[in-house]
C-alpha cells in the first residue's frame, strides 16, 4: 500500500547529486512506501535534500528492508570505531 | 473505442481557485464527436508519472475524455514526478480538503467541454483508491473505482497521519467499483469485507472484486506487483462499469 508516514530529520552535510554535483544538505526524509526504481514492492527511502534549492536538489536512495537495516548497522559501526575527540 | 486521440498537459483550476497542471486525454475523430463522459484519473503517492499518464491515454481509447490533475503542482511545479512526490511527502503530503477541491476542479474542467455529457466517474489507485472514495463522498460524481486504497475502512495506526472515511461513506451516492487482491494486506479481505457491508447496510449501489493471486498494486504494470490475469479483468470490469454509468 501506500503509506503515510514519514520521518524527518535536519542534516549537515553535503551529497553528490544531479548532475554529478555536490551540494550542501539541510533536510533528510525517510518513509517505507512504493520505491520509483528499485525492484521491490516496498523499500526504505531516504531522501537527502535542500529544500531551497529546489525538489531536484536530492539524493535518494530505495532499499529493502534489510539493505536499509545493514546500513544502519554499518553507519553505527563506522561510527563507533571512531575516538571520541574526532566525532563532531 | 478509437486509436484516434490527443493528449496534452493543460492548467485547471483546483481547490482554493489554484491554477494546477493536468494531464489531458480526449478521443478524436468524427465517429468521437458526441457527448461522452468524463473520468478524472487521481494519481498515487508516487505521483504524476508515466504509468499514470499510460492510463489516462487507455480512458481515451476507450472514449471518454479523461483527466489527472498533478496534486503535486503546488509543491513542485515542473519536477521531475518523484522529485515532486519526494517534495510534497516531506512537507506533509495532500489534505483530504485539497484533494476533494483538485477533483472538483478536474470534474468542472471536463463538464466545461464541448464534448461532455455532463457525467463524471473518478478512478484512483492504492492512496488514489482511497482518494477516489473519499472525493465521491463529497462531489457530484456518477462513479467511484477504487482500485486497493487502504484506510477506506480499517484503523490506520495513530501515527499515520490519515483517517479512515467511515464516517464519510453515509455521503458515498454514486455506483463504486472496488477492485482488491486476496493477498494485499491494506486493505486486507477483512477490511474490504468491512467495506461490503457498510455499503450493503446503506443500500449503496456497488460492485467489488477480488482477485486471487494478487496483492496490492497489482494494475501497476511497472512494478513487481503487477499481475496480468487480475488487471486483465479489473480493465473489463472499470469499462463495463463506466459504460453503465458514463453514458
Amino acid at each position: 500500500m501506500c503509506t503515510y508516514t514519514t520521518e524527518t530529520a535536519r542534516m549537515n552535510g553535503s551529497a553528490k547529486g544531479p548532475g554529478g554535483a555536490w551540494f550542501h544538505v539541510t533536510d533528510a526524509t525517510v518513509y517505507y512506501d512504493h520505491p520509483v526504481h528499485a525492484m521491490a514492492d516496498h523499500t526504505l527511502n531516504i531522501d537527502l535534500a535542500d529544500p531551497e534549492k529546489g525538489p531536484g536538489a536530492r539524493v535518494a536512495l530505495e532499499l529493502t528492508a534489510a539493505s536499509a537495516r545493514d546500513l544502519v548497522t554499518a553507519i553505527e559501526a563506522a561510527l563507533a570505531a571512531v575516538p571520541e575527540d574526532m566525532l563532531t | 473505442m478509437s486509436d484516434t486521440l490527443s493528449a496534452a498537459t493543460v492548467m485547471i483550476t483546483g481547490a482554493d481557485g489554484a491554477e494546477i497542471e493536468a494531464y489531458l486525454a480526449r478521443p478524436e475523430g468524427e465517429q468521437d464527436a458526441a457527448a461522452r463522459g468524463g473520468v478524472v484519473v487521481i494519481h498515487h503517492m508516487p505521483g504524476y508519472d508515466r504509468a499514470t499518464k499510460e492510463m489516462v491515454r487507455r480512458f481515451a481509447e476507450l472514449g471518454y475524455d479523461a483527466v489527472c490533475p498533478n496534486l503535486y503542482h503546488r509543491e513542485a511545479p515542473g519536477a521531475a514526478p518523484d522529485d515532486a512526490a519526494a517534495t510534497a511527502r516531506a512537507q506533509g503530503g495532500v489534505p483530504d480538503e485539497r484533494l476533494v477541491g483538485d477533483v472538483a476542479g478536474a470534474a468542472a474542467y471536463l463538464r466545461g467541454l464541448d464534448t461532455s455529457n455532463g457525467k463524471v466517474g473518478v478512478i484512483g489507485h492504492c492512496s488514489g483508491g482511497r482518494q477516489a472514495v473519499l472525493a465521491a463522498c463529497h462531489l457530484d460524481l456518477q462513479t467511484a473505482v477504487d482500485c486497493y486504497g487502504a484506510f477506506v475502512t480499517g484503523t490506520p495506526p495513530p501515527e499515520r497521519a490519515i483517517t479512515n472515511l467511515v464516517d464519510q461513506l453515509p455521503n458515498l451516492k454514486a455506483p463504486l467499483l472496488g477492485l482488491f487482491g486476496n493477498e494485499d494486506v491494506h486493505p486486507s479481505p477483512e477490511e474490504v469485507d468491512e467495506l461490503e457491508e457498510i455499503l450493503k447496510s446503506q443500500g449503496a449501489t456497488y460492485e467489488l472484486h477480488r482477485y486471487d493471486d494478487a496483492g496490492h498494486g497489482f494494475f501497476a504494470v511497472d512494478r513487481p506487483s503487477y499481475r496480468v490475469a487480475a488487471a486483465n479483468d479489473g480493465w473489463e470490469r472499470i469499462s463495463e462499469f463506466f459504460g453503465n454509468h458514463l453514458s
